[in-house]
This record gives C-alpha cells, sequence and structure tokens, in this order.
C-alpha cells in the first residue's frame, strides 16, 4: 500500500505543480471537493454535536463553575468588601468598614434582603452561626442609621437604656456642676418632658445621646468630669460607673459610633475574626467548597486546617463509596462469569431463552427493581416469612437485611449485573472453541486449559464489564436513597442533598467535581494497566 | 401526587354559570401542603367550599416541609406554587430573606362577632409574610400490642432496656434535639437555652445516641403510622393528627404518649412573585376565617388558631387536640426563632452525624 502512493505521487524530477483542465491546481481542486464533503459530514453530525453540547459539555462546565464561583458577599456588601480590602488584617477594621456596612444592612429592598440571605447562608458555610448573625445585624441595621450615636452608646453599656439612668441625670441637669460640666446636655434635659406616667418614655430623643456623648468626650479630655463623679455618686454609685466608664472611652465612641452599635446587636462584630472571615469569604472566586468536600476548611486567617470532627464526613464517604463500587463490582464479576460463560456455549437454542432471562431484568424499570428487593428484604417481607415459617429463625429475630448497607449491596449488584453479563457474553461468542481443543491435545488438563487458554482471551470483556460497573456504581443514587437506610448512603445521596435540601450548589458541585476527577484518574489507570484499546463493549 | 379536584371544578362552573358565584373568571391556584389525612383536612375545609364558591382549579401538592423548593423556585424566577403551608421557623426565615410576599394580614376577615382579626389570632399565628392555620404537635405513641406495660413518659421513648424494639424518628434535627433533652432530664422551660450552647447540643446528640441503631428515619408525615402498623416499629414520633387519623378513622391499636410533645404552628406564605398573587390573597382570606378553621378540626384532631373556632370544634375532638388539658401537662413550644437561627448548623450537624 505505501509503495503504490509512493509510485503515484509527483516523481521529484517534475516539479511543476498538476493542474486540471482548467488549470486550477489539482491541489485546490480537491481541497474544495473534499471541503464539500467535510462540511455534509459535519452537518449530519451536527444535531447530535448539539445536543451534547447542551445536555452535557455545558451543564459540566456550569457545575465545574459552579465549585469555584462566590459571587454572595460581593453582591450583597461591595462597598463594604471594597473597604475591608483596604485594611490590613491587623486589630479592628476602620470605621469606614463599619459606616458601609451598615448602611448596606440597612437596606430594607427585596432585592437587597435577598442578596443578604443568600450572603447570611455563604458564610454560614464556613462557620455556623453567621446567617443568624447576618439576620439579626440586617433588622437591627436599619434602626442604627437613624440614630447611630445613640445605638452606639447602648452597644458600649446596656446601662443607658436602663429605666432608672436618664431620669437620674434629668434630676441631676438641676446642679450647677452638672449645667457646667455638660452645660448642653443638661438644658436638653431640663427641656425633656418625662411625665409621671408609668409609660412615659424613660429614655430621652437620639439628639440627647450625641451631646451627652460628645461633651463626655471634652470633659473627660480635659479633667472637668472628675468634678461632676462625686456629685452623680452621691445620687447613684452606679450611674457614676456608667459616667467615668463612658468618659474614658467617648472619644473612641464618637470616632467610630457604628463598631459600638453593631457590638450592642452582637459581640461578634466585635472581633476581628468575624470580619477576617467576611474578608476571606469577599474574593470572587474560592477554593472553599473543595476543601469543605475533602473535610478542610480554611481558619480566620485564610489557613487550610481540618474541619471540626462532627464534620469530617466526606473523605470517609467518598472511601466507602468506592469500596462499596469495588464490591459491587467483584460480586458482579463472579456471578456474571460463569452466567456468560454458560450463554456463550450452550447451543443458540438454549443460550437466546438464557439470555432473554438476562435482559429482562435490564428492561424492568430500575424502581421497580428495587422496591421489588424492598418486598423481598424488609423484616416483615418474603425472605424473612419464609425463614420464621421454616423454624430457621425466630420470630423476634427476624434478619435485617434493608435499610442498611446489606440491601444497598444485594440490590445494586442485581440491578448492575447485566452491565457485566453483556460484555462478557460478547467477548466468550467470539472464542472459538478449537483453541479449548489444541491445549487439551497438547497435553493440558481441563483446568490448565481454561485457566491458561480461555480465560486470558476474555480479559476484554472483564475489563469492559467491571469498568462499566463501577463507573455506574460509583455514582448510583437511586437505589441506596431507597434501600440505603442511614449507613447504606453513597456520595452521590450527599450530592442530591445539598442540590435539594441544603442548597448548597457550590458544595454539590465541588463533590461532583470530585468524583468526576477521580473516575477519570480509574479510567487513565486502567488505560496505563489493560489498555483501553482491549476493551470490547460487544 | 397531585389531587386534581377537576371534576368538583367542573360542577363548581356549572353553577357558577347559574349565577350562583358571583366573581370573576376561574383560575387555577397550586397549593402545596403535607400530604396524606392533612392534605385531605384541608381539601375537606377550604378548597371544595372555595372551588363551589368560585369554580377555580386547584392543584394541590404535596412536599415534607422546609424552604428547599421555595427558595430555588424564587432564585430561579419561575414560581409554580401559589401556597405553601410551613412551619413557623420557615415562615419568620423566608420572610427575612424575602423570598416570600409580605402579606397585609390587617384585611383578615373579622370574627363573627365582630373582633378583629388581630385580636382573634391566638398570639405568634400573624406575621409579616404569614397567616396562622392550626396548631399541631409532634408526639410518639406506640403499638399497644407490643408492651404489657406502656411507656408513660418521654424518657421511655429513650429506654431501650425497658421498652426493646425498633424506633421511628423524622429525619430532621427539629423535635427531636429537644425530646432528647427532655428524656435526658432537662425542663422544658430550659431546652433552648440549652440548646443554644455546644455542650447542649452535644447533650442532646449523645441522648439520640442511645438509640441511633435501632431508629428508622421517616420523612413524609404519612409514614410513621404505616411504620408501625407494618411491625418495622413499636414506637415513633409523628405528628398527633397522623396518629388521630390511624387510631380513630383507621381502627390501629396505637396510643398516644402526649408527655413531652413539642408544638408548633402551621401558616400559610405565598412564594416572592408568584403570579396568582391576589387570588391566592383571597384564597388564605377564605381559608382562615373561622369557620373553615373550625371545619378542619373536625376532619383531623390539629387545632384552630382563631379563638372564635375554639367553640365550634365538635366535642368528641376536643380530647384529642395537643392543647386538652389533659395532653398539655408536660409541653415545649417550638422556638421558631432558635431554629431560624440555628437550623441550618443543626441540620448539617444532624446529617453529618447520620451518615457517621
Amino acid at each position: 500500500m505505501a509503495e503504490a502512493v509512493q509510485g503515484s505521487g509527483p516523481s521529484p524530477t517534475a516539479p511543476k505543480q498538476m493542474t486540471m483542465a482548467d488549470g486550477t491546481p489539482l491541489k485546490v481542486a480537491l481541497a474544495r471537493a473534499t471541503r464539500r464533503s467535510k462540511i455534509r459530514a459535519l452537518l449530519l453530525v451536527a444535531p447530535l454535536l448539539v445536543f451534547i453540547l447542551i445536555t452535557f459539555i455545558f451543564p459540566i462546565v456550569d457545575m465545574l463553575m459552579r465549585s469555584i464561583d462566590n459571587p454572595e458577599v460581593n453582591e450583597a456588601i461591595p462597598l463594604t468588601v471594597a473597604e475591608l480590602d483596604r485594611w490590613d488584617g491587623e486589630g479592628m477594621p476602620p470605621s469606614a468598614v463599619f459606616s458601609a456596612f451598615v448602611q448596606e444592612m440597612g437596606d430594607r429592598s427585596d432585592e437587597q434582603r435577598r442578596n443578604l440571605g443568600r450572603m447570611g447562608a455563604r458564610l454560614n458555610y464556613e462557620d455556623g452561626g453567621f446567617r443568624s448573625l447576618v439576620n439579626k445585624s440586617q433588622r437591627a441595621a436599619a434602626k442604627i442609621q437613624d440614630a447611630p450615636l445613640q445605638f452606639a452608646l447602648v452597644g458600649f453599656d446596656k446601662g443607658w437604656e436602663d429605666k432608672k439612668t436618664w431620669p437620674t441625670l434629668d434630676t441631676l441637669a438641676e446642679t450647677a456642676d452638672f449645667a457646667d460640666v455638660l452645660p448642653t446636655t443638661a438644658e436638653q434635659l431640663r427641656a425633656w418632658e418625662t411625665g409621671s406616667s408609668p409609660f412615659a418614655e424613660k429614655v430621652p430623643g437620639a439628639e440627647t445621646f450625641s451631646t451627652i456623648l460628645s461633651e463626655l468626650a471634652t470633659a473627660a479630655g480635659n479633667g472637668s468630669l472628675d468634678r461632676l463623679l462625686p456629685v452623680i455618686k452621691a445620687e447613684n454609685k452606679k450611674l457614676a460607673t456608667l459616667i467615668e466608664k463612658t468618659g474614658a472611652q467617648a472619644g473612641d465612641i464618637e470616632a467610630n459610633p457604628l463598631r459600638y452599635a453593631l457590638m450592642g446587636v452582637d459581640k461578634a462584630w466585635g472581633q476581628p475574626d468575624t470580619w477576617k472571615t467576611i474578608k476571606n469569604v469577599s474574593s470572587p472566586v474560592t477554593a472553599s467548597y473543595y476543601l469543605n468536600a475533602v473535610d478542610r476548611t480554611y481558619d480566620s486567617d485564610g489557613n487550610i486546617v481540618m474541619q471540626p470532627e462532627w464534620k469530617q464526613i466526606y473523605v470517609h464517604l467518598f472511601m466507602k463509596t468506592i469500596y462499596v463500587s469495588l464490591g459491587v463490582t467483584l460480586a458482579c464479576l463472579i456471578l456474571a462469569y460463569p452466567i456468560s460463560y454458560l450463554l456463550a456455549t450452550l447451543p443458540s437454542s438454549k443460550g437466546n431463552l438464557l439470555l432473554i432471562l438476562v435482559l429482562l431484568p435490564f428492561w424492568t424499570s430500575l424502581l421497580v427493581r428495587t422496591t421489588s428487593w424492598i418486598v423481598l428484604l424488609q423484616t416483615q417481607g418474603v425472605i424473612n416469612d419464609t425463614l420464621v415459617f421454616l423454624g430457621l429463625i425466630s420470630d423476634d429475630n427476624r434478619i435485617e437485611m434493608i435499610y442498611n448497607m446489606t440491601g444497598t449491596i444485594i440490590a445494586m449488584t442485581h440491578i448492575l449485573l447485566p452491565f457485566m453479563v453483556l460484555p462478557m457474553y460478547s467477548v466468550m461468542k467470539t472464542i472459538s472453541p478449537s483453541y479449548m481443543r489444541a491445549a487439551r491435545s497438547l497435553g493440558a488438563n481441563p483446568l490448565i486449559a481454561f485457566v491458561r487458554v480461555y480465560m486470558p482471551q476474555t480479559v476484554p470483556g472483564i475489563g469492559a464489564g467491571s469498568i462499566l460497573v463501577f463507573i455506574l456504581a460509583i455514582g448510583y443514587y437511586i437505589t441506596p436513597a431507597l434501600v440505603g437506610g442511614q449507613d447504606g448512603q453513597l456520595i452521590s445521596n450527599f450530592i442530591a442533598y445539598h442540590m435539594q435540601k441544603s442548597l448548597n450548589w457550590g458544595l454539590a458541585a465541588a463533590l461532583g467535581t470530585v468524583l468526576l476527577s477521580g473516575v477519570l484518574v480509574l479510567y487513565w489507570l486502567y488505560d496505563r494497566l489493560v489498555g483501553i484499546d482491549n476493551m470490547k463493549l460487544g | 401526587m397531585n389531587h386534581i379536584l377537576k371534576s368538583a371544578g367542573v360542577a363548581a362552573v356549572a353553577l357558577a354559570a347559574l349565577g350562583y358565584a358571583g366573581t370573576a373568571s376561574a383560575e387555577t391556584l397550586t397549593i402545596v401542603s403535607w400530604g396524606g389525612a392533612y392534605t385531605k383536612s384541608q381539601v375537606e375545609a377550604y378548597q371544595k367550599p372555595w372551588i363551589a364558591k368560585t369554580g377555580d382549579t386547584i392543584n394541590s401538592e404535596d412536599y415534607n416541609g422546609g424552604l428547599a423548593e421555595v427558595r430555588a423556585q424564587v432564585e430561579a424566577g419561575n414560581v409554580t406554587w401559589d401556597l405553601v403551608d410551613v412551619e413557623l421557623s420557615d415562615a419568620v426565615r423566608g420572610c427575612d430573606e424575602g423570598i416570600l410576599e409580605p402579606l397585609p394580614v390587617e384585611d383578615l376577615p373579622t370574627a363573627p362577632d365582630g373582633t378583629p382579626a388581630s385580636e382573634d389570632f391566638i398570639a405568634g399565628t400573624l406575621h409579616e409574610c404569614a397567616v396562622g392555620l392550626i396548631v399541631w404537635s409532634t408526639v410518639y405513641a406506640y403499638d399497644t400490642t407490643k408492651f404489657s406495660a406502656p411507656p408513660m413518659t418521654i424518657a421511655d421513648f429513650f429506654d431501650l432496656e425497658k421498652f426493646p424494639g425498633k424506633r421511628g424518628m423524622r429525619k430532621t434535627p427539629k423535635a427531636n434535639l429537644e425530646m432528647a433533652l427532655l428524656a435526658d432530664g432537662v425542663p422544658a422551660d430550659e431546652v433552648y437555652e440549652a440548646l443554644s450552647t455546644p455542650e447542649g447540643v452535644k447533650r442532646a446528640f449523645a441522648k439520640l445516641d442511645t438509640i441511633k441503631d435501632d431508629t428508622i428515619w421517616w420523612e413524609a408525615g404519612a409514614q410513621p403510622p404505616q411504620l408501625l402498623a407494618d411491625g418495622e416499629v413499636v414506637m415513633t414520633t409523628a405528628y398527633n393528627g397522623r396518629l388521630f387519623n390511624a387510631i380513630v378513622n383507621e381502627k390501629k391499636p396505637f396510643e398516644i404518649v402526649w408527655d413531652g410533645q413539642v408544638w408548633d404552628i402551621d401558616l400559610w406564605v405565598m412564594p416572592r412573585g408568584t403570579p396568582n398573587k391576589e387570588r391566592a390573597w383571597e384564597f388564605i382570606k377564605f381559608s382562615s376565617d373561622t369557620q373553615r378553621l373550625a371545619d378542619q378540626a373536625k376532619y383531623i384532631s390539629y387545632g384552630p388558631v382563631r379563638k372564635s373556632s375554639f367553640d365550634e370544634v365538635l366535642p368528641e375532638m376536643q380530647p384529642h387536640m395537643p392543647t386538652a388539658p389533659a395532653n398539655f401537662k408536660n409541653p415545649l413550644q417550638n422556638d421558631f426563632e432558635f431554629w431560624a437561627d440555628y437550623g441550618d448548623e443543626l441540620n448539617e450537624r444532624f446529617n453529618a452525624w447520620l451518615a457517621s
């Protein structure tokens, strides 16, 4: 063949291009002709290509994107995130962060509430408790915006909303010292009508809070507050402590009112770790779903650490899924080998009948097959009833064969068996019986002839069946969900749980991607060890 | 499972054609509830009279609680559920997250004597985004044929030595953790305080650990009576109305233990963006009036949330209500704020615990 091609090619002595009758070079004409047939071929496969793109490639890419996509925090509080980026992570974040945060949290529009809800859910994946923190603060933020200094004082010390505090101050406002040290406060308090009714307001307007705060800051600064304290102490000791404590911090409170106000909502806002977590989670892409999928997480400094012990389940589940799949594959192999051998060696009239028996369950709905196992295996089911009837077990000691791992393995093995039988059968069918006869005539006993001559020829079928069953088993979902109980659940059930129930789609996507890459690695290993060309699917 | 009440709808349209109903043209509402005997009581008490009045078609769908489906629909911008019957904690959380429509609850019909709805509904059953319907309770029941000395307290549920046999529990931390602590000796009024601390959560899970290997987990409300009837479990937690249905209507040999009952309310909510907002609101107003709430208590033993409906409840139903004095001795009200705040974490922990 190679010689023929060489012989018909242009000879080296004729460098001139070959042309068609109309003078166009042959190469161009050929390209034109093949292009047309290429386009036709492409059009013929186009429906399939588009179908695969839309239903297979696109969802997988979308899933990969979701597992690293991290828009929630950025969408809900973009200004705060911008301010946090400027923060070096030392001590508490600057007051600009707090003002942006309160402004964004206080926005009660529908869209923003949804965004904040999503942000709370996202932060909760990192650290349980964030959702309640966000919800609580969201409700409070709108109020804080209206009277920041009032909430700052109350946040600094709950004593500022105590029902005794202000009426006592109101009485003291009449004294000369008070009027001297805190003049505007005294003036406002004198104008404040407490009223004598028990339902009367025990706290003055927001304006008085800001006045007293700024005057306390000044008075504490120039030392005049020390003059006033004994006067207050004489009236109420607790109040004096409150004033002294507030005076010492008044400057800081005035400079960072929103920080103190938020700390009044929840102490967590006063801890730098809270803000570091938000800062870490605000990046547009994240690896945290993947870390989560392998039982790891970021700490507040961004280091990768193990999850708390009660959260470490996924590595265990992945291992369990792999063991179960290997077990099911092995069970299928042991059960399918003799059947396939029988099918392949029987005369075709009987062989076909047996083949139909293999195919019949294959054509039956998966759900029907799974639920019929429930009927057979449950504690009040057919098998247990028979055993009790025969007196092999007592009525109180019925065997548990379903809603656990046993049930999962039995049902999965049964359902996946045809996928093992069919490739092995098709391979065995092609093995000529003369090989075995030759081996026997050369002196091998039946066992050696079978092991050394027949079995090696069935390897492509074993390989094809095993890889098919294993890959189907590793992603199996509906059977474990129905018959697995609590300890028969596999990783795919948790992917479904995160898709449908917890709505943590990022984690579901990451778990799915880990599973997919695991399968690809196994496929590659198989190719290296057995060779994918040796696989025969029929 | 859809019970499409088309035939009833057709009959109602015929009535409407006779000039019986004066309302606008018929519409289709999709109403989602918890299935089984409970949905049946709502069909009888609310939906059939509504269909007769308006000629609407009602698609009745079942779900197993939680906000996942609602959130998925709202976020995808494809809302197909018009009304959902939810637990209080989910109503509060859904409202906070903006996935539920705010409802003009001040427009609800007054009691027959003119008391405004805000006073007629018992405290805590009207919410910015939700209108209360029933008081229900998670209790446990046992098969009377299995024990000579019957279990009496919530602690007995966790006592495998005295009361051997399989248990059934709902596959959720809600109510289970509370019952575990109650059984472990925590007084009802300190349960949520304890559950707010890591030690309390640990203690509750430790108590659940003692029966974990002997527990079958159910998800749909109709399952536990079936598990009991099949002999798969000897005792199980369940919604009291489902047990009522099995005991009274189906004559099963079950007995309810009311000690340590965890009661809650169910409410109507509307997923945000439903295309049938106005009609759904009309349906809420109709179904939460005094008569309809009292009617529902004919079919299932859940208490109405309107004070004016109390007297309308049939006398033979009274002893089966969770709030009947004999049953209400050691009750715990499900703390909606606690579950709205800690639900996610505890769900995650519960599922990890189940899988380990």
